[in-house]
């Protein structure tokens, strides 16, 4: 893909938005000003995010994970408003019944985070069938962890993708661990590519680390899909740099792997290959433009109504 | 007025429901070619083509997950479950999800969905083909549960569920699908959460639903040679209950025997007689009794099978004891 300096700040601007509100969702969290305890944040993980999500079109859809304010954020979704939700908020996306891992903005085409580990794959897999039932050139992209890769209801939703030839793209973000365990406990298969070839569908392996080679996948199996090509299933290979969730001092793995690992932080990679579009005084004024994001958005979180007895008992049916 | 049948009243429900809204679609094990494990989809994909009328693979899970997506982005997909036992592998797809999606997202996204299943016992098919598990999605706020009985309920409460913009259970009977009715020619729809009096009666209440109308009504023709007036009430729509019709009924007769094919333990009958026990203390005039099936799995030989479910016998013996209840002289009396 073409890039122009634009496109690569655009890229590291994004990551870096994730990176600074899940580092401000802990501060908060510890401080006690969220409305819920459950809160799995994507620091080290930032490149899927934004690497396939640069590449989808407006009518496109994407389910999310329990681990999802990345994949939020990557989409265009309004760090106030999530913020908002985190806080318990009636502002919040979900009027402060969803919290951190239902964040969601139908208006973007995002169908939804989801508490079940691989729950939310059917969605996608239905959100695919009636965009290819109604003609609508919709790709549906449906991002889960290693851990939901080994959840049934993934096998059962890639061989109908497979059988019915839908347009969505299945994006596996291998971060290595199902919280304690390690992808080669877990897997017999540990080559992603080779679930997706049992399925008759191409299978893309990719670093997951560099947000240039995640967007490049992402863009041949999300055109793939729209020109009615069918699923793909894309591995990106990452890392979780913190702990499952709050609280997880991550004992289950070697101090050397994770200083290991976390030196390829997607930032520093991106960086990297572009010192002159990326330089000192850019990356600055970036994170000075961010800092300034978060902090409207803690403010607006504040100074929002909290979510009253009419958000509990109102839309349980529509 | 026409004759139907059980499984054509269904049928026709979907065909009209087809015909007048290309949104709507079926997919389901066997619901094409081979016309759905208990006939119903007959001849729908011959008038709708394979698109509309989708076989699945067997995969429980994602029929009703992919259902659910595409109900979330403008279809109004009819998924079937070809039994109620198979739900089991789907339950993370109809608990967790389609009753949450609208609540759980600040109602940003409409459900419409149906899933037709038929559950039951009279076919001797055994321990995993012939539970009746209504009290499992009754239990989970966020989605609608009908249970008809009869030809014309079928047909106008399937036509409401595919109209209404929430996930519905639709529990249909395997032991009704030959049964025969009237139904109108005109098109109709009934209301979801209206239960409907189907005998009048001034001594004792029946309350039942889906087959167990027909043993309902039998044995309350039976009682008049003794001299009891049975009313008999079909609940036809399981969630939301219509306490309204219930406590109306109860509070004429003052007795009320509920009666399911489902394991009493646990069952809807408890809820119910604890809801009316409540609503109606003191003017009772006997204590609420329970009719279900035993706490066991459901055996293959039919002869053995009626051992589990109740039969006339023993609602007559529970009518009888309701009729025949004197309450305890109170202290002082
Ligand atoms: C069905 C289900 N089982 C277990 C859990 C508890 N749980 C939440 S996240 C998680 C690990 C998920 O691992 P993975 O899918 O790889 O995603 P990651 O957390 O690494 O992003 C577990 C076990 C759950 N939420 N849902």
């Amino acid at each position: 893909m073409v890039q122009d300096a634009q496109a690569i700040l655009k890229l590291y601007r994004d990551m870096l938005i994730i990176r600074r509100a899940e580092e401000r969702i802990l501060e908060e969290l510890m401080q006690g000003k969220l409305a819920s305890t459950m809160c799995h944040v994507s620091i080290g993980q930032e490149a899927v995010a934004v690497g396939v999500c640069s590449v989808m079109a407006e009518q496109d859809y994407l389910t999310s994970t329990h681990r999802g304010h990345g994949h939020f954020l990557a989409r265009g979704g309004d760090v106030k408003r999530m913020m908002a939700e985190l806080f318990g908020k009636e502002t919040g996306y979900c009027r402060g019944r969803g919290g951190s891992m239902h964040i969601t903005d139908a208006k973007i085409g995002h169908l939804g985070a989801n508490g079940i580990v691989g729950g939310h794959i059917g969605i996608a897999v239905g959100a695919a069938l009636w965009s290819k039932m109604s003609r609508r050139p919709a790709v549906t992209v449906c991002f889960f962890g290693d851990g939901g890769l080994t959840q049934g209801i993934f096998h059962e939703a890639a061989n109908m993708a497979s059988v019915w030839k839908l347009p969505v793209v299945f994006v596996c973000e291998n971060n290595q661990y199902a919280m304690s365990l390690p992808w080669n406990k877990a897997a017999g298969q540990t080559s992603i590519q080779a679930y997706a070839s049992s399925y008759a569908m191409p299978g893309l392996d990719v670093d997951g680390q560099d947000v240039l080679a995640v967007q490049q996948a992402a863009y041949e199996a999300i055109e793939r899909a729209r020109g009615g090509g069918g699923p793909s299933l894309i591995g990106a290979y990452t890392y979780r740099f913190l702990g499952h969730s709050r609280g997880d001092p991550s004992k289950y793995r070697d101090p050397e792997e994770e200083k290991r690992e976390r030196a390829r932080d997607p930032l520093l990679i991106l960086r990297s290959k572009y010192p002159d579009v990326l330089d000192d005084r850019t990356t600055a004024q970036a994170e000075t433009e961010v800092k300034a994001m978060m902090d409207d958005a803690v403010a607006f979180a504040e100074a929002s109504p909290i979510a009253g007895a009419s958000a509990v008992f109102s839309e349980i049916y529509a | 007025m026409a004759e139907y049948r059980y499984r054509d009243a269904l049928r026709r429900a979907l065909y009209e429901e087809m015909k007048a809204d290309e949104r709507v679609f079926i997919m389901g094990e066997d619901v094409g070619a081979y016309g759905g494990a208990y006939q119903v989809t007959v001849g729908l994909l011959a008038e709708f083509g394979e698109e509309r009328v989708r076989d699945t693979p067997l995969s429980e899970a994602i029929i009703v997950g992919a259902a659910l997506g595409a109900a979330m982005v403008g279809g109004r997909p009819v998924a079937e479950i070809m039994y109620v036992d198979f739900a089991a592998l789907a339950m993370d797809q109809i608990v967790n999800q389609a009753a949450k999606i609208h609540y759980m997202f600040g109602g940003q996204f409409r459900v419409p969905m149906v899933l037709r299943t038929q559950q039951g016992t009279g076919r001797g098919a055994g321990a995993q083909h012939s539970q009746s598990l209504e009290s499992w999605f009754v239990h989970v706020p966020g989605l609608k549960v009908i249970a008809p009985a009869t030809p014309r309920d079928a047909y106008g409460l399937l036509r409401a569920a595919i109209h209404d913009d929430n996930p519905v259970i639709f529990l249909e009977h395997k032991g009704l699908y030959a049964v025969k009715g009237e139904v109108e020619d005109e098109p109709f729809v009934l209301p979801i959460g209206q239960a409907e009096v189907k005998r009048q009666g001034q001594d004792v209440t029946i309350i039942t639903y889906s087959r167990m109308l027909g043993l309902a009504l039998e044995v309350a023709e039976q009682l008049t040679s003794q001299g009891v007036s049975a009313e008999v009430v079909d609940l036809r729509t399981l969630k939301p209950l219509d306490y309204a019709t219930l406590e109306e009924s109860a509070r004429k007769t003052r007795r009320v025997v509920v009666l399911h094919e489902a394991v009493k333990i646990g069952g809807l009958g408890a809820e119910i007689s604890a809801e009316l026990s409540q609503r109606l203390f003191g003017v009772l005039a006997a204590p609420i009794v329970r009719i279900g099936a035993e706490d066991v799995p459901l055996p293959a030989n039919l002869e053995l099978e009626k051992l589990v479910i109740p039969d006339a016998q023993r609602l007559t013996a529970a009518v009888e004891a309701v009729m025949r209840y004197q309450p305890m002289p109170t202290n002082g009396a």
